[in-house]
């Protein structure tokens, strides 16, 4: 596998990233770092390229039929699209949430969070780890006792938070979300926020959001992605305060379109 | 700053009632001031009635650019330039409001030596007077054209309103211990001094938030910032 050289402490490692959806480009020259156990923000119209950039880190943008890409995207200095790399063991890696909560239909609570584990032939106690994933999302004391209901009895916020004690489950190192918490209301909404500062502690999150003020809350460093160009990526505080670029100015202050 | 407007129209609206409102309460302070300092060199008590009377449209306008302010802050959940002017506004009302409170001061003060004979002329108080309101008018004028080097004048001059300050503390003094008949006007007159010279220490304040405003670094008591953890830079 080839290494990039690189500082300790970098988790994701994105280099001249282009992505294309058949004839059309999604992503343009696109390069940016996330430390280890810090939130990446990616904020920035729709279509502006967010999800795509999100789903290259775990090789989710090679599925749809006709998207292409280059450029290097390293976790843990590994380049993924190395040989040898198992996309699938890589996905276990870099886990996701995504916009709509979608757990197993047909399983119930406690199925839907074992499911991962014996997909990926994880041995150990499932009991336990199925309680320790719905503890770190926050949802254990509201379903413990009725973990063999059906996941599509929990209300929409409770099944978001199952679906990241599934992706929990599994031990990532990085968290995808994509809008996670855009269908939610806002008390889920903050439970999720609650929920990835103290996910940080393990893990390296990058949220794509639409909420501005979500960006601001929950990250460390935020970027602003415009036409499937990185326009700007700082701290998120400097972001939202006094950003450097003239077009991240207009879009934080609403200025555009 | 960029000159583009917001998608939604009514918050451009809002912001600029609240920069009118801002101009309309400087313009009046300037006028208090003016207007103070004539009552006093002229020795006409209608015109430091005047000013005393003006004051509580100027404390109106205070608690309305609160409102203002915390409305948007509120309803927009406001960032970058819009956050910068919108945090200034909050901080400068506060001096505007307490400059029309030391013209108010500087009235009581002329309505009183009214009642005596002048005192000996004292050239450096109209001196001072100018400097301050020159530093008033630069702080607003900075802050309505966004202008850092005219922040940056009103700031300097400060200095110089200090140094003319401490003259005149001495040649009142002097004219105290020369004859002690004078004590009671020379010390009004110096608290006259002492009202200016705060009230230019408030226009040196606006104009640092100017500055905070358009480049987003806060100029005040250099050194003093916590130097905190910093997020990870790209």
């Amino acid at each position: 596998m080839s290494e990039s050289a690189q500082p300790d402490g970098i988790k994701i490692d994105v280099k001249n990233l282009d992505a294309w959806f058949r004839g059309t480009q999604a992503l343009r020259n696109v390069s940016l770092s996330v430390p280890k156990n810090t939130v990446l923000a990616i904020i920035g119209p729709s279509g502006c390229g967010k999800s795509t950039f999100v789903r290259c880190i775990n090789r989710m943008h090679e599925l749809v039929p006709g998207a292409t890409q280059t450029g290097k995207v390293f976790v843990d200095g590994k380049d993924l699209h190395a040989r040898g790399v198992d996309p699938v063991d890589l996905r276990r890696r870099v886990g996701m949430v995504f916009q709509r909560p979608n757990p197993f239909p047909t399983m119930s609570i406690y199925e839907n969070v074992a499911a991962g584990l014996k997909l990926n032939g994880i041995g150990g106690d499932h009991k336990q780890l199925v309680e320790k994933s719905l503890r770190q999302a926050a949802l254990w004391d509201e379903v413990k006792d009725r973990l063999q209901s059906s996941a599509l009895s929990l209300s929409g916020g409770q099944q978001q938070r199952l679906c990241i004690a599934r992706a929990l489950a599994i031990g990532p190192e990085v968290l995808l979300m994509d809008e996670p918490a855009s269908a939610l209301d806002p008390i889920a909404t903050a439970k999720i926020e609650e929920l990835i500062h103290e996910l940080r502690e393990a893990l390296t999150i990058v949220i794509v959001t639409h909420n501005m003020q979500q960006a601001a809350r929950v990250s460390d460093s935020t970027a602003f992605f415009y036409l499937g160009e990185l326009i700007e990526h700082g701290p998120t505080e400097r972001i939202f305060t006094n950003p450097r670029e003239p077009r991240t100015e207009d879009y934080v202050t609403g200025k555009f379109g | 700053m960029t000159m583009k407007a917001h998608t939604d129209k009514t918050y451009d609206a809002q912001l600029d009632d609240l920069r009118n409102k801002l101009l309309t309460l400087g313009g009046k302070v300037e006028t208090e001031i003016a207007v103070a300092m004539r009552g006093l060199q002229e020795r006409d008590s209608k015109l430091a009635e005047q000013v005393i009377a003006a004051d509580r449209e100027v404390n109106r306008l205070e608690v309305d650019i609160d409102e203002a302010c915390r409305r948007l802050l509120v309803l927009r959940q406001p960032a970058a330039s819009d956050l910068r002017f919108i945090t200034t506004a909050l901080k400068i009302v506060v001096d505007l409001e307490r400059i029309g409170d030391l013209a108010v001061n500087i009235a009581e003060r002329a309505l009183d030596l009214n009642q005596s004979p002048p005192l000996k002329p004292v050239h450096d108080l109209g001196k001072l007077a100018e400097l301050c309101q020159k530093q008033v008018r630069g702080a607003l004028d900075a802050f309505v054209d966004g202008d850092v080097s005219m922040a940056e004048q009103v700031i300097k001059d400060d200095d110089l309103v200090d140094s003319l300050y401490h003259n005149l503390f001495n040649e009142l003094l002097a004219l105290m211990m020369e004859d002690s008949r004078n004590i009671r006007r020379a010390n009004s007159l110096l608290f006259v001094a002492k009202h200016l010279e705060r009230l230019g220490d408030h226009a040196t304040n606006v104009a640092e938030m100017v500055i905070y405003m358009v480049r987003g670094t806060d100029v005040r008591h250099p050194g003093s910032r916590t130097s905190k953890s910093a997020p990870p830079t790209p």
